[in-house]
């Protein structure tokens, strides 16, 4: 897969990152430090995620994971370090930021080049079972329909690499449960890069194919989950998947 | 002894409160609409000011009474003087709301999106805004005169402020979380302003532009108290003259329901600019 990528960094370019030896990849990170006052938010942490690779970022509040992603989406570029993102990325955040004076097909088309695109727009919203709330304003979508319309808004783009801020959490929790299956067969057919931030183990074992736990900074933990999909969440191995990371985080289980 | 369940239950002291009906407590009495409640005391005062001047408690040379005010109307507007000023009187609020609400905008604009803007613009502005613009007049007078200049320059001069100070702040006050989600979908900066700022700032704008309407008949009055010579002022100056309290009083309702329909106006451009927010009911 061609994908492009951008990159902003200080100080000198590794060798192997040159791009031309190694294999191609969504998100590339090497020793990025990130400082809020005197505070490392970020410190030397490194990260590779292969393109349509489904990459779960796991952690504590606090611990630096919801930083990491917004220098992903190039919200933030005080740092030091290389970072070298697919440039063709979208972002989903925890509230569904949509402009509340642009009824919900412009919201999905916005910032497209060109005219808006009502077809484009309608196709993308159909993808995520929206067809029915293509003309109304986003204050009347309940909170799982507007988490979806942002959704529908990331994948329009047609992203190498989909970033998702702990996009299900304010979400109740049936709706999450049809929220986060939704996210699972979207990735299975747009086959992007996804890194997912969040703070709940099921839904990482549940969607991941690497499971990343953050702390104090750094990547503490890593996991892969070789489990087929769909993954049921009695599995004996999905259970034990979850209590290793519990344990990685810091919460004892029985 | 076993024990008597029910005479346990029976022990239990338990008082009971009545929830009657709400209406069981009403009197059978017609109920009439809410709005005819409400004009009741209006069209009450309307009566007590037309007895008072009709009994003769009131003279006609202190506040002439409601069938003198409609029978004036009747004549001014015979030999055309009432439209004359009314239209003379509206073309001075208009020019002078369309060239301070203008200046009010760019200035809004400049201050609020740009840092140097701010600097430049808005630390003068926030000086003068706190001297009532109404005592200018002296100075405004020697400056151009008694002619229409320095009544329009008032009129923009007031409605200048509450636009202004009111847009400025819709637009440093547009939500950073969706200035974000703006920037992540790849829009430019002129984009954000288009598509993200400018919208956000809308409401408060609407406001501002109440305001300065409002403020624009306030000033038009004392403007025309500047040796006007058409106008709604020049009719309210010349019947002081002649002791006409009839058309003072008819002067002052036109100037009520000049404001009135500027207000309507505002209205219906709520309901169409701000159709996106559901808390809004319209009227």
């Amino acid at each position: 897969m061609a994908t492009d990528v951008h990159r902003h960094l200080t100080g000198g370019i590794p060798e192997t990152a040159s791009g031309i030896d190694s294999p191609p990849k969504a998100v590339r990170v090497w020793d990025l430090v990130k400082k809020f006052g005197d505070r490392e938010v970020i410190s030397h942490l490194d990260l590779d995620i292969a393109p349509g690779e489904f990459v779960v970022l796991l952690g504590a509040s606090g611990c630096g994971k919801s930083t990491l992603l917004r220098i992903l989406a190039d919200l933030d570029r005080e740092i030091t370090g290389f970072v070298e993102v697919a440039t063709r990325r979208s972002v989903s955040f925890q509230s569904p930021r949509l402009m509340p004076w642009k009824n919900v097909w412009r919201n999905v088309v916005l910032g497209l080049p060109g005219r808006p695109d009502r077809a484009r727009a309608e196709a993308a919203l159909a993808e995520v079972g929206m067809s029915h709330r293509v003309d109304v304003w986003p204050k009347v979508l309940s909170g799982g329909e507007a988490q979806r319309a942002s959704l529908a808004r990331a994948l329009v783009r047609e992203p190498d690499l989909l970033l998702l801020d702990e996009p299900f959490s304010a979400l109740d929790a049936l709706t999450r449960l049809t929220a986060q299956a939704l996210v699972g067969d979207l990735w299975a057919l747009h086959q992007c890069a996804v890194l997912l931030v969040t703070h709940d183990v099921e839904e990482s074992v549940k969607l991941a194919d690497r499971v990343l736990v953050m702390k104090d900074g750094v990547i503490a933990h890593e996991a892969r989950v070789d489990l087929p999909r769909p993954r049921a969440v009695t599995d004996p191995r999905f259970v034990a998947l979850r209590a290793e990371l519990l344990g990685h985080l810091g919460v004892g289980v029985g | 002894m076993p024990i008597d369940a029910q005479a346990v239950h029976r022990s239990v002291p338990t008082t009971l409160i009545a929830a009657y009906p709400s209406a069981a407590h009403r009197r059978r009495l017609p109920r009439l609409p809410r709005s005819v409640i409400k004009t009741i005391s209006p069209l009450a005062l309307l009566a007590i000011w037309f007895v008072a001047s009709s009994a003769g408690w009131l003279s006609a040379h202190t506040l002439a009474g409601p069938q003198l005010v409609l029978r004036r109307a009747g004549e001014l507007i015979a030999s055309g003087e009432l439209q004359t000023a009314i239209l003379a009187s509206a073309q001075r609020v208009g020019i002078g709301l369309f060239c301070g609400l203008t200046a009010a905008l760019v200035a809004a604009l400049v201050a609020g999106l740009f840092r140097v803007g701010e600097d430049i613009i808005d630390a003068p502005i926030q000086m003068l805004r706190t001297v009532p613009v109404v005592g200018l007049i002296p100075l405004l007078i020697i400056w151009f005169g008694i002619g229409d200049q320095p009544k329009l320059i008032l009129i923009a001069l007031g409605v200048f402020f509450p636009l202004y100070l009111n847009l400025f702040a819709g637009i440093r006050g547009t939500d950073t979380a969706l200035i974000e989600a703006g920037r992540t979908l790849g829009l430019s900066r002129w984009g954000i302003v288009r598509h993200v700022v400018l919208p956000a700032a809308v409401p408060n704008g609407l406001v501002g532009l109440r305001y300065s309407i409002g403020v624009s008949w306030l000033i038009l009055v004392f403007a025309e108290t500047i040796n006007a010579t058409t106008g709604i002022g020049y009719l309210i100056n010349s019947a002081r003259e002649f002791f006409q309290t009839d058309t003072i009083v008819l002067c002052l309702v036109l100037y009520g329901l000049l404001g009135l329909l500027a207000d309507v106006v505002v209205r219906i451009l709520e309901r169409v600019l701000l159709a996106w927010r559901p808390t809004f009911t319209g009227t």
